[in-house]
């Protein structure tokens, strides 16, 4: 027997809105269909808060908050869309466009891309940012998949889907600031990993064209992360 | 049987004895400072010459003195003078070759070539308390540190006084954290206190990092056991049991020095379990941090003495909630602690006498850059920059001018000469847009371009962010890049304003402090000396000479 959790009301972009207990704001803002843009969240992962594009005001809140990794107090009042809030979201943007090489165009992700779709979806019309031309490398030494580092945003959600879900921890990161980078194993060549079992979920969540299918060319790089919650239900204890 | 406390007691008579027997005191400064110039073979060259001769003297290594300028630091405590600091004779300089004037000048005139007069407003306008033992004492004996009345506050709380009492002390003391934020002390125990859970953890963040501070290592260094007391009285004021010190790699000999403390005092009774036959038990172990600056960041810390990468993750929840292994945790820094057992000891009334109403007690300063007298100071709260840099630091060199002063590290803000009369607390130094930081302040004057300082900086924080959140990730490194444009002159305002938005953008968007305050050299440099970022952009010159403007001059003509 468990007491009834007690529903926490708040204002979310001037809206009189519910949430259940430890929920976050990013949970409850979608139940009232409000739109917060994420990246390094996917439904059915642990959240982190690194990609900042979730941030809100919190009325009484020294900073803004994650709308991902807060949760709603009771008697909170919440605004997702300021002026302020979209010209951080449309530099943050900016900043990982010009961070790495992403050429839309020639991308296996292209019009697959949530990092594209943020980007028409907020109004980025131009990057204002000086891009840096970082040379990176590309892995296909694995049979069936490609890591492309160019495109990489370090969202790591490949890593928390290797490790959360399929349990291998293939994925993990080295080196620290500008210079990090996704490596799998101990920085050993994709198809040399002894713990890849090719499951494939790395490629699923990938929100660019950093992970793809091989035999995937310019635009043809579906992704379907979908699986996700559903795998994390069933494998919930009763 | 005798108590714990009749030990100490019996411990201090043995050491005053032996001190007496042993006639005048020499102590030899064998910190991080003074070593690097081979204080260890001076040390060695005295001792040889005290056995020679047959002097009545004790040699002994001790943490440091202060005036690292002036290294190797010598001090001559005679046997008459007891233990009056002043009254003790101070040489620089020395070497190994100095050693027989030294030992034949104990009983009569001091060596005058070396002689470093106690007059020295260095010594005279500074307020020793968390230093107090510093140079005085033989960091490696702990023997040495309870003749000083060393663990005397511990027994006396372990005894007499309830943990929310402890609390209490601490907070009426008005301690704010020394680590740089200021978060008053009392308030983060008492919530550490509450919260339910076992176990709790005491950390000690010892990740010392800003470049040019070296209080924390000077500290461990020279008094290990001020912080392993401070310590366990956290543990008993809030319920711990375990406690980790995250040490950085980089000083070893505070290691060393940490490490023996810890031994000596489990021997003692006064770490492990039942303490001073109380129910009161604590285990200490050491953690290393691997020269990640981010580490400093509380949260960063937690997750690398977990074993796991050293990133921060968002707060809520904070440590005292959900810290180590989700366990309620107090972290606070080496000074923070250093300042509790003089706070149990002499009486929150006294300490909350120093320093002014909002920020009580002492500061330790490492004082560095172009000023005459550099080493470590403690001041009281509240002196002004001026008297700091000026009377203590003995101003700059002759032929230059005084022309900034860095406090803070790259999270603070340079501050410049017309602002040097403000008194240095925690919300003063925040109004001019820099902070207080944990105690670095680097002088600078007209040889120094503050476009290249804050490039400088940008640098630091660029190489040293952890790569998590992307404000940090890639703002930092594009401010960098920005920032060296202007230093080439091949910047025009376009860029300056790109810079401006991205400083606010970053400063409010970064997951943690490393980015939050990240922009702060920036924002200060452009508040105070917005001249030279135009005169780099527009007129393509480096006001200091720094900078190397050519390259733009050379695409000019070309």
């Amino acid at each position: 027997m468990s007491a009834t959790p007690a529903v926490k009301t708040f204002v979310i972009d001037g809206v009189d809105a519910s949430a259940r207990p430890e929920q976050t704001i990013l949970a409850a803002a979608r139940e009232h269909n409000i739109f917060i843009p994420t990246l390094c969240h996917l439904d059915g992962l642990s959240d982190v808060g690194a990609c900042r594009l979730c941030l809100v005001e919190v009325k009484g809140a020294r900073r803004l908050l994650p709308a991902c990794t807060t949760r709603v107090e009771e008697g909170m009042e919440v605004t997702c869309n300021s002026p302020r809030i979209a010209a951080y979201r449309q530099m943050t943007l900016q900043l990982l466009f010009a961070e790495r090489n992403h050429v839309c165009s020639v991308c296996v992700a292209n019009r697959h891309c949530e990092l594209q779709a943020l980007a028409t979806s907020l109004g980025m019309t131009h990057v204002e940012i000086p891009y840096r031309f970082p040379s990176l490398t590309v892995d296909a030494s694995h049979e069936r998949f490609t890591l492309d580092h160019n495109r990489c945003i370090l969202c790591t959600r490949c890593i928390r889907v290797c490790s959360e879900i399929e349990g291998a921890h293939t994925w993990d990161l080295m080196g620290r600031g500008i210079q990090s980078r996704v490596i799998t194993d101990l920085d050993q060549p994709w198809g040399e990993s002894d713990t890849c079992t090719s499951c494939g979920k790395c490629v699923q969540v990938c929100p660019t064209g950093a992970l793809f299918q091989k035999n995937r060319t310019g635009g043809q790089g579906c992704k379907d992360p979908s699986f996700l919650p559903y795998l994390r239900t069933m494998r919930e204890e009763p | 049987m005798t108590t714990l406390t009749e030990e100490l007691d019996q411990i201090t008579a043995k050491v005053q004895q032996e001190q007496q027997a042993a006639g005048d005191r020499i102590n030899v400064c064998v910190a991080a400072g003074c070593l690097s110039l081979h204080s260890d073979a001076v040390q060695r060259a005295l001792e040889e010459e005290a056995k020679k001769t047959g002097a009545r003297c004790a040699v002994r290594g001790v943490g440091c003195m202060g005036l690292c300028s002036a290294g190797p630091v010598v001090s001559h405590e005679s046997a008459a003078s007891n233990s009056d600091e002043q009254a003790a004779r101070l040489y620089g300089g020395v070497q190994s070759e100095h050693a027989p004037q030294l030992i034949a000048s104990l009983q009569g005139e001091p060596v005058t070539k070396l002689a470093i007069s106690r007059q020295l407003p260095f010594f005279t306008r500074q307020t020793k308390v968390v230093l107090e033992n510093s140079g005085r004492i033989n960091p490696e004996s702990i023997d040495e540190y309870i003749a000083t009345g060393g663990y005397r506050a511990l027994m006396h709380a372990l005894n007499e006084m309830t943990p929310a009492e402890v609390v209490q002390e601490i907070s009426a003391s008005g301690l704010r954290g020394r680590g740089g934020a200021g978060y008053p002390t009392g308030l983060k125990w008492a919530t550490v206190a509450r919260v339910a859970g076992a176990p709790k953890y005491v950390i000690c963040n010892a990740d010392e990092g800003d470049p040019g501070a070296f209080m924390d290592r000077s500290v461990l260094e020279g008094d290990p056991h001020r912080v392993l007391e401070g310590m366990i009285l956290a543990a008993y004021a809030v319920g711990a049991s375990q406690g980790y010190i995250y040490l950085r790699a980089e000083y070893p000999l505070a290691v060393k020095r940490l490490g023996i403390a810890i031994r000596e005092a489990k021997r003692m009774g006064l770490l492990g379990n039942d303490i001073g036959g109380t129910r009161m038990s604590l285990n200490l172990e050491i953690r290393l941090g691997a020269g990640a600056f981010v580490c400093g960041e509380e949260t960063a810390l937690i997750a690398s003495i977990e074993g796991h990468r050293g990133t921060p993750h968002p707060r809520p929840p904070y440590p005292a909630e959900s810290g180590l292994w989700g366990s309620p945790t107090l972290i606070n820094n080496v000074e923070t602690y250093a300042n509790v057992p003089p706070i149990l000891q002499r009486g929150s009334a006294w300490y909350a006498a120093l320093g002014t109403a909002k920020s009580k007690g002492t500061k330790v300063f490492a004082l560095s850059g172009k000023v005459r007298h550099t080493g470590l100071i403690e001041v009281p709260m509240g002196m002004t920059l001026r008297e700091i840099i000026f009377d203590i630091g003995g101003g700059v060199a002759e032929g230059h001018t005084f022309k900034a002063v860095q406090t803070g590290g790259p999270s603070g803000g340079c501050i410049p000469e017309s602002l040097l009369d403000i008194p240095v607390d925690y919300d003063s130094l925040t109004q001019a847009g820099s902070i207080m930081g944990s105690g670095g302040m680097i002088v600078m004057d007209d040889s120094s371009c503050m476009v290249n300082v804050a490039r400088f900086f940008m640098e630091f924080c660029m190489s040293e962010s952890c790569g998590k959140c992307i404000p940090c990730r890639a703002g930092t490194a594009q401010m960098y890049g920005l920032l060296t444009r202007i230093t080439e002159g091949t910047a025009t305002h376009r860029e300056l304003d790109l810079l401006i938005r991205l400083c606010e953008m970053v400063g409010a968007t970064s997951l943690c402090g490393l980015g939050q305050t990240a922009p702060n050299p920036v924002l200060s440099t452009l508040r105070y000396f917005k001249h030279e970022y135009l005169a780099h952009i527009e007129d393509k010159h480096c006001p200091a000479g720094v900078c190397d403007c050519a390259a733009s001059i050379a695409e000019v003509a070309r």
